[in-house]
C-alpha cells in the first residue's frame, strides 16, 4: 500500500505546488487547513522549504540549490541580502548571531527562520538573480554536486561544469522526473582528485578514458588516443545506519550522452523504487536487491536507445580528496587554475557564516577575483579567478582572519550538520558544539609532525548529513546517562575516508558523554603520536588496529572543556534561548 | 471519530491529527522489550518506523539503541500515548513502558 507521502504526492506535487504555496503565503500561515498541514509541509519540500522542528512553529528552513556549488558573480551578495533581511527569528545564536547562511555538504545554502509570508519576495529575488530553491528538498533530483572548481581546476580530466548545467536544466522542473520514490542525489566530477565524492551518491559520474575510435583525451600505453568521459556508479549513500558505496555498473559514457544515461537511471528508479516503504526507497536498496549487473541490463534494455559502452579506464588511483593522504585532501588554500589564475579555498568553520560576513566576502570576491564564489562539500567557500599579483593583498584582508586559507587543522577539518537547533531528526546539538570542540582542540592538542589535516565530522543522527562515516574521527549523536541523568552523547568512529579504496569509519566507542569527547580525541591523538609508524597517516594507523585496540585509545575524559548543551536540547524550543522551555516557545509568526 | 496517525520527516515524528506530538531523541525505559536481554531496556529513540493503534492506545515501532547494553535495532510495538475524547496525551516520558503484542496500524 502506498504511504501517506506517496498519496499526497500523487494528488499535488512538483511544479504545481508553487501556486498553492504562494496562495498560503498571501493568506498567511494560519490559512493552511489544520488537517492538511502534514501534506503541505511535505509538498513544500520540493520547493526547498522545510518546516522547522517543534517549538518553532511557522518557521521554515529554506534551501537554495547551487549546482556544483557555483555562485556566479553577484549571487553570493543576493544570498547575504536575503539572509540579512529574512533569516532572522526569535532565537539568536550565541556564536553566530541573528542571521546567517549555512553552506552544506551538498554544496547548497540553507537559511533559517524563514516566514511563509516572505517566500514570494524571496523567490522573486532569487530567481531574478539566477538562483532557485526548486527541488532543493523532496523526492526528486537534488542539487547536483561535483568538484566545485570544475572548468577551472588545474587537475581536471574533463570539464564537468557544462554537463552539470545541462543536467540541471534538463531535470529541474521536469515533470517526468519530479516525483521519484525518494531523494535522488547525483554527483558529476571531471577532476582527478575525487572531490565530487561520487561514492556516496545515488548516481555518480566519474572521469574515465575510453578507446572508442579516436577523440580527445589521454594517451594509452600503445600511443592511441582515448576519449574522455565518465564511468557510472549507482547506489551510494550514508543514511540510516546503512551506508553503501556506489556500485560500478560497468558503463562508460561520453559527456554528450550523460543526460540520456542519467535520465534513464532516474526513470529506472522512478519506476522500480519502493513506494510502499520510505525506509527502503533509496536506490541503494534496489541495487542491493538487483545487483549492479541487473541495473545495467535494465538500463540498456528499457531506458536508453543506444548501445552502452563498458567501463573505461578510471583515475581513481589519483584521488586525494577526503582520503587522509596528505595531498589535496580538501580545497582549502591557494591552488592553480588552468588559466594561470588561482582559486583560494577559505575555511568556514562548520559551514556557517554571518550575513554581514557573507556580504563582505561577496565584496572581496569582486575586488580580488571575478566575483564568483564556489562551495565545497566540506562546507567551505572558494574564491576563484584571483590573479597572482592580488594574492598577498587578498590574504591580508581582515575577514580572512576568520575564514582562513591556512587554518588550524582542527578548524579546517570540522564539519557539522544542523543539529537540534532546527532539525527534527537530530538527537544532539551540533554546530556550536563542534565549534567549541575545534577551539578546545586547537588550544590544547598538537598533531604529530607532518600531519596538518585531521577531519572530524559531527552528525546529530544516523541521517549522516555531516557525512561522518568518511572522516578521520566520526561523531554521531546519541544519548547516555551520566551520574544517572540523561545527557547528550556521541558515538565515536575512526578511519573513514574516500579515494581509490574508500571505507567507512568503524564505530569503536559508543555513547561518550559530549563533555568527555574532546578529552577522548586528545587521548586518541596522543596514542596515535606514540604508536605511529614513521609518517603513517591516521587512516592507515586505524586500519592496522582492531576495534578493541582503538577503543582503548579513545579514552573519554573530563577536561576543562565545558559543554553547556549536555541536557536534552530537543526539549527546548531553541537550545540557546534564555527561557528555553518548550512552553516558552513563541507563537507562529503573525501574518503581515 | 477517526484519528490520523503518521510517521513523518524521515521518522522524526509521530503526527497525531496533523500535529507533531511524539519526537525522537528521548530515552525510554522498556520492560521486557524484544530488543535486548536487559531487565529494563534504556532505549534511545532514534527513528520511528511505524505507528498504529490498539483501542485507544497509540503505538509505534522504534529504531533505537539500548544504552545499557549497546544492542540496536527495531522494537516491537511500544505504547506512546492515548487518545481520549479526540485528544492525544503522550505517555509520561519517564514512565516504564511495556511493549504490546501487535497492532493493526
Amino acid at each position: 500500500m502506498p504511504t501517506d507521502v506517496e498519496n499526497w504526492k500523487s494528488e499535488v506535487y512538483g511544479n504545481e505546488v508553487r501556486d498553492r504555496l504562494f496562495e498560503f503565503a498571501e493568506a498567511g500561515f494560519d490559512s493552511i487547513p489544520d488537517d492538511e498541514r502534514d501534506a503541505w509541509f511535505e509538498r513544500f519540500k520540493w520547493w526547498g522549504l522545510y518546516h522547522q522542528r517543534n517549538g518553532q512553529e511557522g518557521y521554515f528552513m529554506l534551501r537554495i540549490g547551487t549546482p556544483n556549488g557555483v555562485l556566479e558573480p553577484g549571487q553570493l551578495r543576493v544570498v547575504g541580502e536575503i539572509a540579512d533581511e529574512y533569516a532572522r527569528g526569535p532565537g539568536t545564536n550565541p556564536i553566530f548571531g541573528g542571521a546567517y547562511a549555512d553552506f552544506t555538504t551538498r554544496q547548497s545554502i540553507q537559511l533559517h527562520w524563514i516566514e511563509l509570508s516572505d517566500v514570494p519576495a524571496i523567490f522573486e529575488k532569487l530567481e531574478a538573480n539566477g538562483l532557485s530553491t526548486q527541488q532543493a528538498c523532496g523526492d526528486s533530483w537534488r542539487n547536483i554536486v561535483g568538484n566545485p572548481v570544475a572548468g577551472k581546476d588545474g587537475q581536471e580530466v574533463v570539464d564537468a561544469w557544462p554537463v552539470i548545467r545541462e543536467l540541471n536544466e534538463t531535470f529541474k522542473g521536469n515533470d517526468d522526473h519530479a516525483n521519484l520514490p525518494r531523494k535522488w542525489k547525483v554527483s558529476v566530477t571531471g577532476s582527478a582528485d575525487g572531490s565530487g565524492q561520487g561514492d556516496i551518491n545515488d548516481l555518480a559520474f566519474e572521469p574515465a578514458y575510453k578507446a572508442v575510435g579516436g577523440g580527445e583525451g589521454g594517451v594509452d600505453n600503445d600511443g592511441s588516443e582515448d576519449a574522455v568521459g565518465f564511468n557510472v556508479r549507482v547506489g551510494g549513500g550514508l543514511s540510516r545506519n546503512e551506508p553503501r558505496l556506489a556500485r560500478d555498473i560497468d558503463v562508460w559514457v561520453p559527456p554528450e550522452k550523460v543526460p540520456a544515461v542519467a535520465g534513464g537511471l532516474s526513470a529506472l528508479f522512478r519506476d522500480n523504487g519502493d513506494r510502499e516503504d520510505r525506509y527502503n526507497a533509496r536506490i541503494k536498496f534496489l541495487v542491493d536487491e538487483w545487483g549492479p549487473e541487473a541495473v545495467r541490463e535494465t538500463l540498456q534494455d528499457e531506458y536508453v536507445d543506444f548501445e552502452l559502452e563498458t567501463a573505461g579506464r578510471d583515475v581513481r588511483e589519483e584521488y586525494t580528496y577526503n582520503t587522509g593522504s596528505g595531498e589535496r585532501n580538501d580545497l582549502i588554500g591557494v591552488h592553480d587554475q588552468k588559466d594561470g589564475r588561482n582559486f583560494v579555498g577559505l575555511n568556514v568553520l562548520v559551514g556557517r557564516m554571518g550575513a554581514g560576513d557573507v556580504l563582505e566576502l561577496a565584496d572581496l570576491a569582486d575586488e580580488y577575483g571575478s566575483g564568483e564564489v564556489r562551495l565545497s562539500q566540506r562546507q567551505n567557500v572558494i574564491v576563484t579567478d584571483v590573479p597572482d599579483d592580488a594574492l598577498d593583498a587578498f590574504r591580508d584582508e581582515p575577514l580572512l582572519e576568520h575564514y582562513s586559507p591556512s587554518p588550524s587543522p582542527f578548524m579546517r577539518g570540522s564539519v557539522a550538520c544542523t543539529g537540534t537547533e532546527f532539525c527534527s531528526l537530530s538527537i544532539v546539538e551540533t554546530k556550536n558544539r563542534q565549534v567549541r570542540f575545534a577551539r578546545w582542540l586547537k588550544a590544547n592538542v598538537d598533531l604529530p609532525g607532518g600531519v596538518d589535516e585531521f577531519h572530524i565530522h559531527l552528525s546529530g543522527c544516523t541521517a549522516s548529513c555531516a557525512q561522518p562515516q568518511i572522516a578521520d574521527v566520526s561523531l554521531r549523536g546519541m544519548k547516555t546517562r551520566k551520574d544517572g541523568d540523561p545527557v547528550e552523547a556521541l558515538d565515536v568512529g575512526l578511519g573513514g575516508g574516500l579515494g581509490d579504496e574508500p571505507g567507512f569509519a568503524r564505530w569503536v566507542t559508543q555513547r561518550v558523554p559530549a563533555d568527555e569527547v574532546p578529552g577522548a580525541i586528545a587521548n586518541l591523538i596522543e596514542g596515535f603520536a606514540a604508536e605511529r609508524d614513521e609518517d603513517e597517516s591516521f587512516r592507515a594507523f586505524v586500519a592496522r588496529h582492531d576495534d578493541e585496540e582503538l577503543d582503548a585509545l579513545v579514552e573519554p575524559k573530563e577536561t576543562d572543556y565545558e559543554d553547556p548543551m549536555l541536557h536534552n536540547t530537543k526539549r527546548t524550543w531553541y537550545p540557546y534561548a534564555e527561557n528555553d522551555a518548550m512552553e516558552d516557545a513563541p507563537p507562529a509568526p503573525a501574518d503581515d | 471519530m477517526t484519528t490520523r496517525l503518521r510517521v513523518l520527516d524521515d521518522g522524526a515524528w509521530i503526527s497525531v491529527d496533523d500535529d507533531r506530538k511524539v519526537r525522537v531523541s528521548e530515552l525510554w525505559r522498556l520492560d521486557a522489550s524484544d530488543l535486548c536481554d536487559c531487565a529494563l531496556t534504556d532505549l534511545v529513540v532514534e527513528n520511528f518506523q511505524a505507528v498504529g493503534v490498539d483501542g485507544s492506545t497509540v503505538e509505534a515501532r522504534v529504531y533505537g539503541q539500548c544504552i545499557a547494553c549497546g544492542e540496536d535495532g527495531t522494537t516491537g510495538w511500544i505504547p506512546v500515548g492515548r487518545v481520549h475524547g479526540g485528544s492525544f496525551a503522550e505517555i509520561d516520558r519517564d514512565a516504564v513502558r511495556r511493549p504490546t503484542d501487535c497492532s493493526d496500524g
